[in-house]
């Protein structure tokens, strides 16, 4: 109680216009932003993966357990920084014993449980399954009994088996596209359906979560592959490099035009809302949204592959440029999500005044608690690395060419 | 012989074990957490109903006040106060009607009172408001007012409600001229003022009959030339008739 | 054949393992089965236990805004008798100050919910009010409410009588209804940590009494009633007075019905 009342009433002094009263409390906050983040990055990595199996992106195949990794690595702690904001976390089973059928939250157990359990374990699943048996066969000990147990105890290896893996594997990603944009699209469905909240309320809302989530799910797996490959002293596939940059940059450009798409929609519709929220964007939105997300993170990274693409590049710079893109839309998709989830709730729904945030430092919902959630998947990642090494180099040579 | 189950690729049947089992679990969970009273109206549990009706009802409702204190009561439903309820001065009483011994508050100083009776702008016409700094700044309302039955010293004619137009057709000329002298009043208008509303002038010609070139008036009237002065508009869109002398 | 004979040991293995998941299952229900058991011994029909038939009443409330003085004195009697707490952040209802001036500028304020009401008129230096007034703010009870369509888990919902409420038992706290409700009328409690909202005395209202800020109001501004009902105080409110809602146009439909609401009112 008295953390509320000290945490409350200095934003008093930070609200201008009139909010109604119980609206100084902002309800969503950074750990709300942080949800939509990581399961973006799930649905991109698996998307990205997806092209590998699917449309046969041969180019990528260096990438394709990475991607599949990181999905699943993200994916495990996705669910935390929501549960870490529930006032009760350990009521949540409700949310899967009574679902009401008319939530848009209500179906996240649904969806979330689909896509990990029919989707992602069992593509990771398929594709390991013969390094599992061959890893159990080699291994002693603990290890050969946590490959035993991966695998199912499953033995059969012959030719016809892993056909059968393969064309399962290629089913289940089939049917992992939908599921991945259904996993993104919801989130964003959570937020575009909500009619209170004109800044929220939106029918592009998914579809632009989905395109953000793409374009930071690439990124991520293309820092990802950056970083651990001259860490295990390996040379990098600049034709893999070049590939994923290409479908960073056309992924980046969809995205790109759907937010603009909405921006001029909500500009030339003038709605009821278009001053408060003209208000917000230019004043309290106007660092987060159009210097970070729309400067730094899109027009800036989209302008350095543009470059790189169009100018013959030295492999050494190209790598930087390509490198120091990812980062940016990195940082850029984060603050797409800030801007919706804190953005969307900087106003009073009396369309009279906004209202401030501030962010805690310590205490479940600070500052510390959202850095170790977002530092967690790489340990989790690291982890996955060593007990399911992803580089393929055994694979490759056993796999037949789907091509 | 081999059965159906068998002819399925291995992988399959694995899955298929794992499946069923995560499939089956949350049902035998779900029947065994979920309280047997959910679902019972709706998507709700019912029991959740009665731990809100368990509440304590803290004000008891004026009714109550009725059974003991006779006086009060009855000097309060012969006033204007009659439909003020007790427990909007003197707190909740519950707990008060069921044991006397717990003492409710009775204000009694200057602080209360102007909570409705101070003046805002924003408060309804008619209602009866004053100037706290002004009005009798030393004194404690009710040592002239009757907190149960309060009583105007004013006439209980237009005044009565619509004090705040008295109030500023004091400071004016106007002040002689009675109200019904411009607005027409149905007698019913003093029980049932929103179904019977007063008339109001409509034309120049009204004020002109004092204020016009010819007016048979007193001489000191300010007089307009009729057919010249602003001859598009009509008196009060320029002059407010209570105060025609506010800039 | 070569594949039975590795999968006879491990069906036993399988074996062990279900046995130990069921045992694991089981270990984890048994608190479960108890408070389930609880919950059972505190449930009574609310219906046969009050004498009250929530089938038999539908409810609602009307707002006159000539009539209200902005005293407060709901917005007061509202946190005493539903142990809202007292600091400023946490509202069941509460009253605005609408003040209009002639150069179109509208403000609005409400100093703590006007549980203290209003002060001492402010003069505002080279502005003319050209309209004035307050507005009473609760929960609309919508018939249609965002905030039931959003609970994930159904811990808040509408009841036979057309109340809104909030298990506060079952709420797990994730704020979405908080988010859908276009009239800010809900908060956290910040120490049960659950939604909270106003629940129209439904205490008092089974017990034949009025919501706490209806019993209070000393200008009769606020009606309570039966919406359907004929002779309901209610239904005469509406027939005596032109009606309007907030925000329509989300078709929430509200059933706090406002007489002589200002187009600026939202």
């Amino acid at each position: 109680m008295e953390e509320i009342i000290q945490h409350l009433t200095p934003l008093f002094k930070e609200i201008s216009g009139y909010i109604y009263p119980n609206e100084i409390e902002l309800h969503w906050s950074l750990l709300v932003v942080i949800y939509p983040y990581l399961t973006g990055l799930v649905a991109g990595a698996f998307i990205l993966a997806s092209l590998v199996k699917v449309f046969n992106v041969t180019a990528l195949k260096p990438v394709y357990r990475i991607s599949l990794l990181t999905a699943l690595a993200f994916m495990l702690v996705a669910p935390l920084s929501l549960l870490a904001h529930l006032g009760h976390p350990e009521k949540s089973y409700e949310i899967l014993l009574t679902p009401n059928l008319t939530s848009a939250m209500a179906m996240f157990g649904f969806v979330y449980m689909w896509y990990l359990m029919a989707v992602l374990l069992q593509e990771i699943w398929f594709d390991y399954r013969k390094d599992l048996i061959l890893w159990a066969q080699k291994e002693r000990g603990i290890k050969k009994w946590l490959y035993k147990c991966a695998s199912l105890f499953s033995k059969d290896i012959s030719e016809k088996a892993l056909k059968f893996d393969d064309k399962a594997e290629k089913v289940i990603t089939i049917l992992g596209i939908p599921s991945a944009f259904v996993l993104h699209g919801y989130v964003g469905f959570i937020f575009g359906s909500v009619k209170a909240n004109p800044f929220w309320s939106s029918v592009l809302m998914p579809i632009v979560f989905l395109f953000s989530a793409i374009v930071s799910g690439i990124a991520l797996v293309l820092l990802i592959y950056m970083v651990v490959t001259p860490l295990r002293n390996k040379v990098m596939d600049t034709k893999c490099l070049d590939t994923l940059a290409s479908f960073l940059f056309y992924a980046m450009i969809v995205d790109f035009s759907l937010e603009i798409l909405d921006f001029i929609h909500r500009i030339y519709e003038s709605e009821e809302s278009i001053h408060i929220l003209s208000e917000l964007v230019a004043g309290k939105l106007q660092f987060s949204l159009i210097v970070v997300q729309l400067i730094i993170g899109m027009i800036i990274p989209l302008a350095l592959i543009a470059g790189v693409k169009m100018f013959n590049t030295p492999v050494e710079l190209k790598r930087l440029l390509y490198f120091v893109s990812a980062l940016l839309v990195q940082v850029g998709i984060f603050f797409t999500r800030w801007n919706v989830v804190i953005g969307g709730q900087l106003f009073s729904k009396s369309f009279r005044g906004l209202t401030a945030y501030k962010m805690n430092i310590l205490g479940i919902e600070g500052l510390l608690v959202s850095i170790a959630i977002l530092l967690l998947p790489f340990l989790i990642l690291y982890v996955l690395f060593k007990f399911l090494p992803p580089w393929g180099e055994t694979h490759v040579t056993t796999q037949p060419e789907s091509s | 012989m081999k059965l159906p189950w068998k002819k399925l690729p291995e992988q399959i049947r694995r899955l298929a074990v794992v499946s069923l089992f995560l499939v089956v679990l949350p049902f035998i969970v779900r029947s065994i957490l979920v309280p047997s009273d959910f679902g019972k109206y709706g998507h709700y549990r019912a029991s959740a109903v009665d731990e809100i009706i368990a509440m304590e009802i803290k004000y008891a409702g004026h009714q109550v006040c009725y059974d003991c204190h006779d006086e009060e009561v009855e000097s309060k439903q012969a006033g204007v106060h009659k439909n003020v309820s007790c427990e909007i001065c003197h707190g909740p009483a519950a707990a008060h009607s069921e044991d006397d011994e717990i003492e409710l508050i009775a204000p009694r100083d200057r602080d209360s009172c102007p909570l409705c009776h101070e003046y805002l702008s924003s408060r309804p016409t008619g209602f009866p408001q004053i100037v706290s700094d002004s009005h009798e700044p030393m004194k404690a309302c009710i040592s002239c007012h009757d907190p149960h039955n309060p009583k105007s010293e004013k006439s209980t004619e237009c005044e009565a409600c619509h004090t705040e137009i008295a109030n500023t057709k004091s400071l004016s000329k106007h002040v002689n001229i009675a109200c019904k002298e411009c607005h027409e009043t149905p007698d019913a208008h003093k029980t049932q003022p929103r179904m019977f509303l007063p008339g109001k002038p409509v034309n120049r010609e009204f004020c002109g009959r004092c204020h016009a070139e010819t007016a048979p008036s007193d001489k000191d009237i300010p007089r307009i030339e009729m057919e010249t002065h602003e001859e598009a508009y009509v008196c009060w869109q320029c002059h407010y008739p209570h105060l025609p002398e506010a800039e | 054949m070569k594949k039975n004979l590795p999968n006879k040991s491990q069906n036993v293995n399988r074996r062990k393992f279900i046995k130990n998941l069921v045992l694991a299952v089981t270990a984890f229900s048994v608190p479960a089965v108890l408070t389930a058991k609880e919950q059972l011994k505190r449930m009574q029909s609310w219906i046969l236990g009050k004498d009250y038939n929530p089938f038999d009443h539908y409810w609602g409330m009307g707002i006159d805004i000539n009539k209200c003085i902005g005293c407060g004195r709901c917005a007061d009697a509202c946190k005493q008798e539903n142990d809202v707490p007292s600091e400023p952040f946490f509202f069941r209802t509460w009253v605005e100050r609408y003040r209009i001036f002639h150069d179109g500028e509208v403000r609005v304020d409400s100093p703590n919910g006007a549980v203290d009401g209003f002060k001492k008129q402010n003069i505002e230096k080279g502005k003319v009010t050209i309209r004035s007034f307050f507005v009473p703010k609760i929960c609309n009870h919508c018939d249609n409410p965002p905030c039931v369509q959003v609970c994930p888990v159904g811990a808040t919902f509408i009841t036979p009588d057309g109340v809104v409420l909030v298990d506060s038992d079952y709420c797990i706290g994730c704020r979405y209804c908080i988010q859908a409700c276009p009239y800010g009328a809900r908060y956290i409690d910040p120490i049960k940590k659950t939604a909270e909202k106003c629940t129209f005395c439904y205490h008092r209202v089974v017990q034949g009494l009025v919501p706490a800020c209806v019993e209070v109001c000393p200008t009769q501004a606020r009606v309570f009633g039966e919406v359907k009902k004929k002779a309901s105080p209610l239904v005469r409110f509406m027939r005596m007075n032109k009606i309007g809602v907030l925000k329509p146009a989300l078709n929430t439909e509200p059933k706090v019905y406002y007489a002589n609401l200002d187009m600026e009112v939202n």
